[in-house]
């Protein structure tokens, strides 16, 4: 994927709307104008195509958006989304492989040989742990067998020789999203690929690549106190719905995914009806729309997949996590609020904004420029997603000497002048113009483009609305912030956690036994 | 709705940079080897039946350069796409070359700079109108330059621009900005050992140029106490007189610009050049460096030597064999480590090259406490292969193909091609480096390969640091055959009176 530092690190402004193009006379840059180089198109299998023509440069950068990510994945298979979406890079039957008849066979045995290995492993009464160590070997037997006929990474080989250009994807908890940028010369190559891979996965080196995903959860999560700290934040805030859970997956569940398991996963998540793909660079919709109708038609029609029933009850009891050891102090905390589709989420993105955005935010001006107690503080929402009701999420870095109580007094102290008194109109102002300038900018990135248009062509049925939200950024105002900051803003909708720095047992740097 | 923040993905792009003290996380990267492809045996392969048509025609646009006859360089790139004015002023001088007693002054400095603004208009007034407008001036420091930047919508432009000229040439450093920086670089300072990427990128590049050269020294409590705002004075008179390179890029009129940048520049004394360095840099010794980190679960493995600079006529051989030891999916080192052992999420590396001295050698691998030894082998195994495993006609061919045909990414905006252009000119190189670069690729040939392993991989120049779970590391290290390893202590330095606001920081972390 890419960067990911903690999203609240990352500045990322999807922005809203356009109407700020009335500002500067428009040009390439209103609904109108994108209402001319943009062409949609619903395949019969239900995928959509969304074109947008940009030839600043002969180059195109593409974003697949899959409505699926882990807040999907089965109970007990915490991770899959993520671990389905590195298979996806691994080929399918006609690349990646030397003789696929006799790799699919080779395949079945792998799953053959894991099941018994499993089955006999996991049982709770009576494991035989000989047997377990013979089912063991014959399972590592069977993916050395299956390895003969692999051409690693072929796939990725063929795209980045044809000048593939950040290619990578990323699993969230909503969704899957796969990307890069290419010569304009290779689409028809990309649109080969690219629906190949979505519709002809094969397991291949799937136990191997499930130790890398390991390795990624050890990377963010296990070795990184922040990483460790919201894992358990989350998993506390969280009683029923599925944004509790690890999203990486927890260590018994992720180590144990099956590949049979994954394919159940594109079965079900990866049909026509879930997938959008955004274009977006030097591509004339007219020529290109028939080539890749050809192409994205091979992937198999299905039923949107059924809506998650459950939804998160209120919470009526404020909860705490505290870690201590010997890491710095860090302060967060998060407050339920509504999913994306509310009435009101311009409301919480204008709270956010003035709370947060820049050296004139309040939790700036007030934790570290005046009371000098934090290095940054802000407020960040929704979190950890957007599709299901997510959190209204607070942090602060303490300075040296200050404590995460400090922290958590500080912020309840700007929350409550919210909840209080109106914002100004010069805060309010400022939030819309800062909006609209942040979609503007965003415009001019081919990338970017991209996933904003997928993403709100996967949200709300209509890439316009990346536009059109302005037209709701607009209507809020001072009550609407003092309204929504008194319904979420109260202890009983509150987690808390924190790093609380334990003294050290002794010499920090004693010498280990690795010698 | 906000954009995509984005969960866990397939490759982490995110560099392990040096500093970025308080957040910057984990690291990782891309690695590499060639299992070498069976593709006699190979089925039919119809990506190849699929036509690639000649690529549009393509000619960026490059920048105007002008320059004034005090030495002062201007950049003008027009780029009418979207309604906004941006521009920046680069000046020569950064923290390499700053007082050791006093490192972390150019960092301070770029933040007060701004913060504190000027005699007409402080750095908090400047906040609120700049924010009101959603336009920004901003001023940071770097290794080898400090630098102000400003951007605004179209009809806010030459305002901006006012308050960033006045910002350049009246800043008027104030004690509670500086005061406000000190705190933030010292809460970097004590958290920096909370990060393990974060320990291992500096720690291993120190291995490389020493502890104290001017490349790695670290911001201490004590040195950043130390800095006052006559410093901060001080080091803006010392380097505004340099030769300033400014750019501009967006919605403008080239004409009435260049007038505007003139009145503005013009008038300024002849540009006064910074004392050449003549830093001295050598190999670092083979052996095993250890540090213990108690809360991981995971190894940071760095193998790391002295690297080159883009000077060097090898350049272009020596990204062509960057790329196939780990210049992405089917590299040498990702293809071993990742692929085949499964043993590496993040794993990457190579030879790199820095513009006016010499850069680093740098293989990173993270892996799981028990298999450290093993991926640590396998990477050396894989840098060693170099010099003992041939080049295959396939390697070579794929890496140019990698490279070059991706190359058109590097100026596929307005502006890349105007960085760039800035860029070059900064460093002194010609114009056209990019071409005579992209020529030089082409040109590689294997001969050139085994000759450039042979004269710059030497394993025994290379340094391996492992910072991880000591207790959780089995095998030992001692298993890597480069003697016992040596533990480097990271306690970080506390003054007897803390650094920052006198009584904030008084109470230990």
């Amino acid at each position: 994927m890419r960067s990911r530092t903690f999203p609240w690190f990352s500045r990322g402004l999807l922005g809203l709307t356009l109407a700020a193009l009335a500002i500067a006379g428009a040009r390439a840059q209103d609904l109108k104008s994108f209402e001319q180089r943009i062409t949609t198109k619903v395949l019969p299998n239900g995928l959509t195509i969304v074109i947008c023509e940009r030839p600043e440069a002969p180059v195109f950068s593409y974003s697949t958006f899959i409505d699926a990510g882990d807040v999907n994945d089965p109970s007990g298979q915490s991770g899959l989304a993520h671990m389905f979406e590195h298979l996806a890079f691994k080929g399918t039957s006609e690349i990646g492989t030397t003789d696929y008849a006799a790799e699919k066979v080779a395949l079945a045995k792998v799953e053959a040989a894991n099941d018994a290995y499993e089955a006999e492993y996991l049982k709770a009464v009576g494991r035989d742990d000989k047997k377990v160590a013979e089912l063991k070997q014959a399972f590592l037997d069977a993916q050395k067998d299956a390895h003969k006929y692999v051409v690693p990474n072929q796939f990725t080989d063929v795209a980045e020789r044809n000048g593939a250009e950040g290619l990578n994807a990323f699993t969230a908890l909503d969704e899957t999203v796969y990307f890069w940028s290419m010569p304009e010369n290779r689409l028809e190559l990309w649109a080969w690929l690219e629906s190949g891979r979505l519709s002809d996965t094969v397991p291949r080196e799937f136990y191997k690549e499930r130790d890398v995903v390991v390795e990624e959860r050890r990377m963010r999560t296990d070795s990184n106190p922040i990483g460790r700290l919201v894992e358990q934040f989350l998993a506390t805030a969280y009683v029923a719905h599925n944004y509790g859970r690890s999203g990486v997956g927890w260590p018994s569940e992720v180590s144990q995914i099956s590949a049979t398991e994954a394919l159940a996963f594109h079965k079900k998540y990866y049909a026509g009806s879930n997938i959008v793909v955004a274009v977006v660079g030097d591509v004339k919709a007219a020529e290109a729309m028939p080539m890749l109708e050809k192409y994205f038609s091979k992937i198999p029609a299905g039923p949107k997949p059924e809506e998650m029933t459950t939804i998160e009850p209120k919470q009526f009891a404020e909860k705490t996590v505290v870690i201590r050891e010997q890491t710095q102090p860090f302060f967060l905390e998060g407050y339920h609020r509504p999913d994306y589709r509310d009435p009101d989420d311009a409301v919480y993105d204008a709270i956010g904004d003035i709370m947060s955005n820049g050296r004139v935010s309040r939790l700036y001006r007030s934790l570290v420029e005046q009371q000098q107690i934090a290095a940054v503080a802000q407020g960040f929402s929704p979190f950890p997603g957007d599709k299901y009701p997510g959190l209204f999420a607070f942090y602060a870095v303490p300075l040296p000497g200050h404590t995460p109580a400090e922290m958590r007094d500080a912020i309840h102290k700007e929350i409550d002048r919210i909840k209080t008194a109106d914002v100004t109109d010069d805060e309010l102002q400022m939030y819309k113009t800062r909006t609209r300038a942040d979609l503007l900018r965003g415009l001019a990135d081919n990338q970017g483009l991209a996933n904003n248009l997928a993403q709100y062509q996967t949200r709300y049925g209509d890439w316009r609305e990346l536009f059109k939200q302005l037209d709701k950024v607009d209507k809020v105002s001072k009550a609407d912030i003092r309204r929504v900051a008194n319904k979420v803003f109260v202890a009983s909708n509150r987690t808390t956690a924190e790093i609380d720095t334990d003294a050290p047992a002794g010499n920090s740097t004693k010498s280990g036994g690795a010698q | 709705m906000k954009s995509l923040t984005s969960g866990q993905g397939l490759v982490d792009s995110e560099q392990g940079v040096r500093s970025v003290p308080v957040f910057a996380l984990a690291c990782a990267l891309l690695g590499a080897l060639a299992a070498p492809l069976s593709l006699n045996a190979q089925q039919s392969k119809p990506w190849e039946q699929i036509p690639v048509p000649k690529l549009h025609d393509f000619k960026p646009q490059q920048p105007k350069r002008i320059v004034l006859k005090n030495g002062i360089i201007l950049f003008l790139q027009e780029d009418h796409e979207l309604p906004f004015v941006s521009g920046s002023v680069l000046i020569p001088g950064g923290s390499r070359d700053e007082d050791a007693a006093k490192t972390g002054l150019v960092g301070m400095y770029g933040e007060a700079w701004r913060t504190s603004g000027t005699a007409k208009m402080g750095g908090d007034a400047l906040d609120d109108l700049l924010e009101a407008k959603a336009a920004h001036i901003e001023t940071g420091g770097g290794d080898d330059s400090t630098s102000l930047s400003w951007d605004s919508l179209k009809g806010d432009a030459d305002q901006v621009f006012t308050l960033a000229l006045d910002l350049l040439l009246h800043p008027d450093f104030k004690a509670e900005k500086l005061g406000l920086a000190q705190q933030q670089v010292a809460t970097g300072i004590v958290r920096r050992n909370d990060d393990e990427g974060g320990i291992a990128g500096r720690e291993s590049t120190k291995l490389v140029y020493g502890a104290n050269s001017p490349y790695t020294r670290q911001p201490e409590l004590a040195t950043i106490g130390a800095v006052t705002v006559d410093d901060l004075k001080a080091w803006h008179d010392r380097t505004i007189g340099g030769k300033l390179i400014v750019s501009v890029s967006g919605d403008f009129d080239s004409v009435p610009m260049e007038a505007k940048l003139r009145a503005a520049f013009e008038g300024l004394p002849p540009v006064k050049a910074l004392p050449a360095r003549h830093d001295v840099f050598s190999d670092p010794k083979q052996s095993v460096y250890f540090i213990d980190k108690e809360d991981v679960n995971q190894s940071n493995v760095e193998i790391v030597g002295l690297g080159t600079d883009r000077h060097n006529p090898d350049v272009p051989t020596l990204a062509i064999m960057d790329e196939i030891l780990g210049g992405g999916f089917a590299s040498r080192l990702f293809q071993k480590v990742r692929t085949e052992l499964g043993l590496a999420y993040a794993v990457s590396g190579g030879l790199s090259f820095d513009y006016d001295h010499p850069a680093t050698f740098r293989v990173t691998v993270l892996t799981k406490s028990a298999s450290t030894v093993d991926a640590t082998k396998a990477a050396m195994g894989e840098i060693q292969g170099l010099t003992s495993k041939p080049f295959t006609a396939e390697e070579l061919a794929r890496a140019k193909d990698n490279i070059l045909n991706s190359f058109l990414f590097r100026y596929d905006t307005k502006d890349k091609v105007l960085a760039e252009r800035v860029r070059l000119e900064f460093y002194g190189y010609p114009a056209d480096y990019l071409e005579t670069y992209k020529a030089g690729l082409e040109k590689v040939t294997l001969e050139d390969l085994t000759a450039a392993a042979k004269k710059y991989i030497h394993s025994d120049k290379m340094a391996v640091l492992v910072v991880g779970n000591g207790p959780e590391i089995k095998p030992g290290l001692d298993e890597l055959g480069l003697g016992p390893a040596q533990t480097i202590d990271i306690t970080i330095p506390m003054p007897s009176r803390p650094a920052g606001a006198p009584g904030q920081a008084e109470k230990k972390p």
